[in-house]
């Protein structure tokens, strides 16, 4: 069966479609979950994507964690649900507390949009389970505000129990630890700055992103 | 009570501070000698109504902490007084 994945809409996204071309691609039925309700229907697995919710006023995703959506969301993940934040979802994930750590301005001050190249360093999560550790992903990114943050016990902790997922190969923002890409203590919430919706196709230069979405639909199919 | 309320949010010591950096670095190209440790920050400025200046201060507190700053990187000065 496949399964549903539901991608929140607040705002000022705007990958959201992105984010529904690509999973429906990989056999996925999708619904877009609007921020202002907390019903989110009987989804397997919630995608929180891209984009600038509220116009990141304030800092990006201090407002859109308060969404009734998030709520809901929330206990979805609570509750094991998948649930995955690419770009300014990470930020609304580091915001809402489901992630450890905050994402600050780039270290150049520069707004990035490019392809990087990223290091998978652990297969055990919902996001990368269907990687290799090692393997090298060619994704872009695309943001002013992806430069992880963290305490130096909390970049221990992430280092200890396995929780960093990708690593830039050459640190484009100032990351801590070079962290593109974490997920949660029970492994079922990752947040990454990168966009692996937006490397599904050929005609977008890169499939790369599909092993990780792969993974998420299996997780949610589970 | 109306009070006026000045909260200044400010990056934690410790954490980098590419704005604050790139101002510095340009000042002596000013002509300006001796700036250091610049930081950049916001002030957020707000009426609130409150039973007296104690409760207002520990309203701003809690705003403050659940929604002006992220903690981790961030924290605040508040500044309250009496409006006219």
């Amino acid at each position: 069966m496949s399964p549903t994945i539901g991608v929140i809409v607040f705002p000022g996204s705007n990958c959201e479609q992105d984010a529904v071309e690509a999973v429906k691609d990989l056999g996925a039925e999708t619904q877009l979950l609007w921020h202002g309700s907390p019903e989110i229907g009987n989804v397997d697995g919630v995608i929180i994507p891209g984009g600038f919710a509220h116009g990141d006023y304030l800092r990006p995703g201090a407002i859109a964690r308060f969404s009734p959506a998030m709520e809901s969301i929330v206990d979805f993940a609570k509750k094991g649900g998948p649930v995955v934040g690419i770009c300014n979802g990470f930020q609304v994930l580091t915001e809402v507390g489901l992630l450890p750590g905050a994402l600050q301005k780039n270290i150049g001050l520069k707004f990035l949009c490019k392809t990087v190249t990223l290091k998978v360093v652990s297969t055990n999560s919902i996001l990368t389970s269907q990687t290799q550790i090692g393997v090298d992903l060619k994704i872009p990114i695309n943001h002013f505000e992806g430069n992880y943050t963290c305490s130096e016990d909390t970049l221990n902790e992430l280092r200890n129990n396995d929780r960093i997922l990708l690593t830039y190969e050459d640190n484009p923002n100032g990351s801590m630890g070079d962290i593109a890409g974490i997920c949660n203590k029970e492994r079922n919430v990752v947040g990454l700055m990168p966009h692996p919706e937006r490397a599904c196709h050929d005609l977008l230069g890169s499939t790369d992103g599909k092993p990780l979405l792969q993974s998420f639909l299996e997780s949610a199919n589970g | 009570m109306q009070y006026e309320a000045c909260v200044e949010v400010r990056l934690r010591e410790g954490i980098a501070d590419p704005q604050g950096s790139t101002i510095e670095n340009a000042t002596p190209k000013l002509g300006f000698q001796g700036v250091s440790n610049v930081r950049v920050g916001k002030s957020i400025r707000f009426n609130l109504e409150s039973d007296n200046e104690e409760t207002a201060r520990a309203t701003v507190q809690e705003l403050c902490d659940r929604f002006l700053t992220n903690p981790v990187i961030e924290d605040a000065s508040i500044t309250i007084q009496g409006a006219e």
